[in-house]
């Protein structure tokens, strides 16, 4: 077995699980609620009745109890893919980098600070 | 005879779309990656295409997980793009093409490719935010468009190998079609970034520049990583180069690079933007 590959046999990647058909299979109620948010009313509805509209699309225990603490890496653990929790962050007023602090447990500016140590602006032209 | 003038390959990034939404275009964050469009802008107004055939992928506003095609081309008569989750919906229709997809099916089914094929689609920011940064303004948008959507959301995803044989074959067909269009070939997606997990914010400059500096002159050293491991070295999102892949597929002549810009970082994104023309092979005879 390869060092890179657990016994699952699946490539390990460091802080990153790739959205499989496991995590398809266990995210698929938590998706489909954030799916619909691509509807205003459906966003109004959840605001207007957390539980209400969590218990409509069938989660679990696991993604209400994420939704609930907005736990961003217990909603990835419970199946969410970010394309979809992105339509739920944003009604929670976040944006991805607002994600990627909460996830990485740094404050927001130390976030983009990290981001910004990258920054690079490279041009090429043809003659 | 049809005519592939070049191909525009650009980061999509939602957070693009806000700024062009809120007229940020010259703040300073924003306008080392806007500036990248002067040469394309320059490029369109010489050229005036007539169609853009747009591979990219879509993050869950046509195509939710119950349904997931690896490929899937547009045949409709015109696409939409709307709400996304957070609000913005652009408001230009985009003419389809719907002759030209069904020949672009027809092409690359008997090349053994099984594409779903949908007459009824909406565009998500991956098309709507390289239109509005390459045709800005309110005007009707002067392309037709032929959408070819990748998956690059849910694994398996399709190997770079097939993206870019995807790509020849639609290469193949826009050069067996015989209208009179001109034609742009868009890649969009990328670079390197990852917005889930604890590795949430990975940006690889190096890998970047492997993917600049090759995507032109030698595509295939792309084709050496299989699709996991590059979302190991460009992010789980950064995978998008797919698109790319496809994209430059599709370029089947002499291809040279008119215009790059890699500018790190936009929101959490290495973002680039590349122009490339396609020149027709010089034939040997008269």
């Amino acid at each position: 077995m390869n060092a890179g590959h657990a016994e699952s046999g699946k490539r390990q990647i460091f802080g990153t699980e790739p959205f499989d058909g496991d995590l398809a299979m266990r995210g698929y109620a938590l998706n489909a609620m954030c799916y619909s948010f691509n509807t205003k009313d459906n966003r109004d509805a959840f605001v207007a009745d957390e539980e209400g509209y969590m218990a409509k699309f069938n989660l679990t225990d696991e993604q209400k109890a994420a939704v609930r603490g907005r736990d961003v890496l217990a909603m990835l653990d419970a199946g969410g893919n970010v394309y979809y929790l992105a339509k739920l962050a944003g009604i929670l007023g976040l944006n991805v980098q607002d994600l990627g602090a909460l996830q990485t447990g740094m404050t927001l500016d130390a976030f983009k600070a990290a981001l910004l140590s990258h920054g690079e602006t490279t041009r090429r032209a043809a003659a | 005879m049809s005519q592939v003038a070049g191909g525009i390959f650009t980061s999509h990034v939602p957070g693009i779309g806000n700024a062009i939404a809120r007229g940020l275009q010259k703040d300073p964050y924003w306008k080392p990656f806007f500036d990248g469009f002067d040469p394309v802008h320059e490029w369109l107004a010489k050229e005036k295409p007539d169609v853009a055939v747009v591979f990219y992928n879509d993050h869950g506003l046509n195509f939710f997980l119950d349904k997931m095609p690896t490929f899937a081309i547009g045949a409709a008569a015109e696409y939409r793009h709307e709400d996304e989750g957070w609000g913005l919906a652009f408001q230009r229709p985009f003419a389809g093409h719907p002759e030209l997809s069904w020949h672009i099916i027809e092409q690359v089914v008997a090349s053994e490719f099984d594409p779903v094929t949908c007459q009824s689609m909406l565009v998500d920011h991956a098309v709507a935010v390289p239109y509005e940064l390459c045709w800005p303004g309110t005007e009707e948008f002067p392309v037709k468009l032929v959408p070819i959507a990748i998956n690059t959301v849910q694994h398996p995803l399709p190997s770079p190998k097939r993206c870019f044989d995807l790509g020849r074959a639609v290469g193949r067909a826009l050069k067996s079609w015989k209208g009179s269009e001109k034609i742009v070939v868009f890649g969009t997606g990328g670079l390197s970034h990852q917005l889930e997990g604890k590795r949430a914010g990975f940006i690889n400059k190096e890998y970047d520049h492997f993917c600049l500096d090759n995507i032109g002159p030698n595509p295939e050293a792309l084709l050496r990583h299989d699709s996991l491991e590059i979302v190991e070295l460009a992010g789980s999102q950064g995978v998008e180069i797919l698109n790319w892949l496809a994209a430059r597929g599709a370029l089947t002549g002499d291809v040279v690079e008119l215009a790059s810009n890699y500018h790190v970082p936009i929101s959490n994104t290495a973002a680039a933007t590349v122009l490339f023309e396609n020149r027709e092979f010089l034939p040997a005879s008269a």
